[in-house]
């Protein structure tokens, strides 16, 4: 284990977070907030400290890496952007236990966008606040490292590691032959695509700051909003605005790269894209039949089922209407909703459709070969046959994310709510969506401090997909033998 | 640049590494699944498996715009079927690894013609070549030739109590009377470019820079001239023995080959006349010490097996054989089988790196003074490079002591209408010339990039 390799990339992203800090310390002196202003400061400054210090001591030379050192780095360093992305907020005193805060700038990096926060408590932040809260949300979209990736020249060619523990999806491929060229052509859309969609809401008359604050939100596909009632007050066209681009970040980034290098077909042929698609429009469909009798017109029904269903399975979490009282139906549609997910790739959480799918199947081709057991079966996805080892992962992934699955909702379930709070918050903590049902349907501060921290590692786990995070916490892979 | 590879066996992985570290997007392609993993795992690179005449995966791979497309997979026809597609779905220039002697005779230049091929590699001659060369003048470790072999550069390996311990580089030149240029010398794992106050210590590996005539006289004068070797044993039968054999038969050596095949052997026989063949293993110190080893001159060992060829060497040395060689294709054992005792350590795939490297790197600058050769010295921490001198104000006419060079860049040659020059601080560079330079620590793609 190349621990200093570790620890000096984690240096890294501290003094990375340490200048991301200047963004909202920006806005605060736009809007003259004197005290959000001084905690952004304080905050960068022990980031830079700390990220310098460590950076120093752990320099090596020897820079190589394997598969385990780029789990320990992925989980070590959103650990650490996550502890010191909530300092802001309680040196500025807007929240003040500090679980509290880690949970809220876990729930901003992994883009959940569950908060503890009420909604009078939410308008009441400084708008700094709210705009490194939102920030945090499109900064872990699309991942720290692969941030730092971008921006950095890397040392040996085997960052692929990290970029593998970090990027979301059973198979994770480069785009380009040079990770740090796909890093930046990866950033570049995202960047692209959220400058478009600022555009589009400004277009709206959306105010600028608004504008902003939730394509962050949007683009990480993350949820946190500024306003008590999410995005409900805004016009329609701004909701559809947002529900096209909730749609838009669900979608695996290489078919946006394929695009742009004008191979249109082949990205239009993705299996994944039409499964989602499908997906998304049977979910509308049932929905708005769904809620039909509950009063609303039938341009409302369209917009808020398919605001709604857009919003679940991107994982985002905005909303324009009260979920909470929609029929169980629909409820439940959504909760399956959070487990499926968008495509691997994306800014979204969840199993991820390609892995949905390639279980799917496997089921399918053992089916077969029970009925004949001499029968030969290959799985295919996307056209290409995939490996015994990469179903063997998938499998494992799916064994392993359902005993976490379990453990967390015991655990949670200590404190003593029904059963549909429970199974909500935890479902949608796991999968980096947002929203909850029952009783932590406003927020997420009716849960003990314990409870809090737990989440905020559920969080976690789905955000990198479960084995960094694990793999971080035992022992096994930091012993030096 | 973007270049592509197909096939990623021995030379295919070992030029993905170095032209990697060149700084090259590489797509590889391969079809073992196990291997694209493997590579994608260590290089910087992008993997794809799939069969390469294959046009819709060299298309996937983007062959349209890449500029160099190299096929170095175990079949000659896969190679150039591969590489005449790739020409013809748009790649810039394509290299092929043929290696069948059939095709490497007159016929090569039709066929490279009809399938519009760059260059063809046949790692096996290029060994024999180096092989040959190192027969002719043991006294050295590893030679190389510059610009038709107006100017060598030959590695020496100081012994513990060599003559040269503690000499000053300034009085060399005095002492021996050699135009003899010592560019660079590598003492533990640290690599030099010396000045005239350095002094030499014993085990130091040494790079020296003269004409051919001017290096004997030098080794003559300190007494470490090996004549030329007359009495050659070769183990193993394979092609770079073949070639060897031609070569050695046809200046006149006695040439002895031990092969275990029987088959193998008598086709041997059939294609070289003039050579022993013995059938037998080589592994036994019997049969060699029976046939002979003790009278050698030299022992080659050229079996598939990186191990059995360095023990055997070994052996050979402890026999009392002036000049044991033995072919090592895996990299970490190179410096093991050096550090064991085996005179000179050849690896033809690291050979042919070398080459495609300094390929690609005339092709990247095909404007300015580019590089026409390019030899790595000293386990690739220092590279020599011959380059064509074009019209350049900043470097024409200059004496060199006035140009302002780079740190760890030395100018060994220069060559000019076949005479060449030793420098000195008042020679000059004019444009038409061929000029060796050694770096260290730097990778140099233009004569210019000498300069601060």
């Amino acid at each position: 284990m190349n621990r200093k390799m570790v620890f000096y990339t984690t240096g890294h992203i501290l003094i990375l977070e340490a200048i991301l800090f200047m963004l909202p310390l920006l806005c605060s002196v736009i809007y003259s907030e004197t005290s959000s202003v001084i905690a952004f400061a304080i905050s960068a400054g022990i980031a830079l400290g700390v990220g310098l210090i460590m950076s120093a001591l752990s320099y090596t030379k020897n820079k190589l890496i394997f598969a385990k050192e780029g789990f320990a780095i992925v989980a070590l360093a959103w650990l650490a952007v996550s502890a010191v992305g909530a300092l802001p907020f309680v040196i500025g005193k807007f929240i003040p236990s500090y679980v509290d805060a880690f949970f809220e700038t876990v729930s901003g990096f992994t883009t959940t966008g569950a908060t503890i926060l009420s909604g009078t408590q939410i308008e009441a932040m400084s708008k700094g606040m709210l705009f490194w809260r939102s920030f945090t949300h499109w900064i872990g979209g699309m991942g720290v490292l692969v941030f730092l990736m971008a921006i950095l020249p890397t040392d040996s060619g085997r960052s692929i590691h990290i970029m593998r523990a970090e990027v979301p999806g059973p198979i994770v491929g480069k785009i380009v032959p040079k990770i740090r060229e796909t890093a930046k052509i990866l950033y570049l859309i995202y960047i692209g695509l959220t400058v478009i969609m600022v555009g589009f809401l400004l277009a709206g008359k959306m105010p600028l700051y608004d504008s902003l604050v939730h394509a962050f939100g949007t683009a990480g596909t993350g949820g946190f909003g500024i306003k008590a009632d999410s995005v409900a007050s805004y016009s329609p066209y701004l909701q559809w605005v947002i529900t096209a681009f909730m749609l838009i970040f669900g979608i695996n980034f290489n078919l946006y790269f394929l695009i742009l290098i004008g191979k249109f077909t082949s990205a239009i042929k993705s299996r994944e894209l039409w499964c989602f698609g499908g997906i998304v429009a049977v979910s509308i469909g049932a929905i708005a039949i769904n809620i039909s009798s509950i009063g609303y017109s039938i341009s409302e029904t369209i917009r808020h089922s398919a605001f709604q269903v857009a919003s679940i399975i991107s994982t985002s979490g905005f909303a324009t209407v009260d979920m909470n009282a929609w029929p169980g139906f629909s409820k439940t549609v959504l909760l399956i909703l959070m487990f499926i997910g968008s495509c691997a790739g994306s800014t979204a959480g969840g199993l991820k459709i390609s892995r949905v799918m390639l279980l799917f199947k496997t089921v399918k081709a053992d089916l077969r070969k029970m009925l004949r057991p001499r029968s030969v079966n290959v799985v295919k996805l996307e056209g290409k046959t995939v490996d015994d080892a990469t179903i063997h992962s998938t499998s494992v992934y799916l064994i392993t994310y359902f005993i976490i699955f379990l453990a967390l909702i015991l655990i949670v379930s200590i404190d003593g709510f029904d059963m549909e709070t429970t199974l909500s918050s935890v479902t949608s903590c796991l999968n980096n969506v947002g929203p909850a049902f029952g009783k932590a349907s406003a927020s997420f501060s009716v849960f003990s401090d314990f409870s809090t921290l737990i989440l905020s590692f559920a969080m976690l786990i789905g955000r990198l997909e479960i084995f960094p995070i694990l793999l971080a916490l035992s022992p096994a892979t930091w012993r030096k033998k | 640049m973007k270049i592509l590879i197909v096939g990623c066996g021995k030379i295919g992985s070992t030029l993905l590494a170095s032209l990697t570290n060149e700084g090259h997007d590489i797509v590889a392609i391969d079809m073992d699944p196990a291997v694209i993993t493997e590579l994608t795992n260590i290089h910087d690179v992008m993997g794809i498996c799939g069969n390469g005449v294959d046009s819709d995966i060299l298309i996937e791979a983007g062959v349209k715009d890449a500029e160099l497309f190299i096929a170095v997979t175990g079949s000659d026809e896969f190679n150039m079927l591969s590489c005449f597609i790739a020409k013809k779905l748009g790649a810039s220039h394509t290299i092929a690894r043929i290696r069948t002697p059939e095709y490497n005779d007159d016929s090569l230049t039709f066929m490279k013609e009809q399938l519009e091929l760059s260059l063809s590699i046949n790692p096996e001659f290029l060994a024999a070549q180096v092989l040959f060369n190192v027969l002719k003048s043991p006294s050295a470790v590893k030679i190389e030739t510059f610009s038709g072999r107006h100017l060598e550069m030959v590695e020496l390996r100081l012994k513990p109590d060599s003559i040269f311990d503690g000499v000053k580089l300034s009085e060399l030149r005095e002492k021996y009377k050699a135009k003899v240029l010592i560019c660079c010398v590598k003492r533990g794992d640290d690599m030099f470019i010396p000045d005239g106050n350095f002094i030499l210590r014993g085990n130091d590996t040494i790079g020296i820079t003269a004409t051919h005539a001017e290096i004997q006289k030098f080794f003559k004068a300190a007494g470490m001239l090996k004549k030329q070797a007359r009495n050659v044993m070769l183990l193993g039968g394979s092609r770079t023995a073949v070639y060897l054999s031609e070569m050695l038969l046809s200046i006149g050596c006695n040439v002895k080959i031990i092969e275990k095949d029987l088959t193998k052997a008598k086709v041997l026989c059939e294609t070289l006349p003039g050579a022993v063949i013995i059938n037998g293993d080589g592994a036994q110190q019997e049969l060699l010490v029976e046939e002979g080893i003790k009278d050698l001159d030299a022992f080659v060992s050229l079996t598939g097996a990186d191990e059995e060829n360095i023990l055997i060497s070994i052996f050979a040395s402890s026999q009392g054989v002036p000049k044991t060689i033995s072919k090592v294709n895996r990299e970490e054992l190179v410096t093991m089988a050096e550090k064991l005792g085996v005179d000179t350590v050849v690896s033809p795939k690291k050979m042919i790196s070398d080459q495609l490297v300094s390929y690609a790197r005339a092709l990247q600058n095909s404007l300015g003074s580019n590089v026409e050769t390019l030899y790595k010295l000293m386990d690739g921490d220092a590279e020599a490079l011959e380059f064509n001198v074009v019209a350049d104000a900043r470097i024409n006419g200059i004496p060199l002591k006035d140009l302002k060079l780079k740190s760890n860049i030395l100018i060994a040659g220069i060559i000019r209408d076949s005479k060449t020059v030793i420098p000195g601080g008042n020679d000059v560079i004019l444009a038409g010339d061929r000029v060796v330079v050694i770096a260290a620590g730097q990778k140099l793609s233009d004569l210019s990039d000498i300069l601060k």
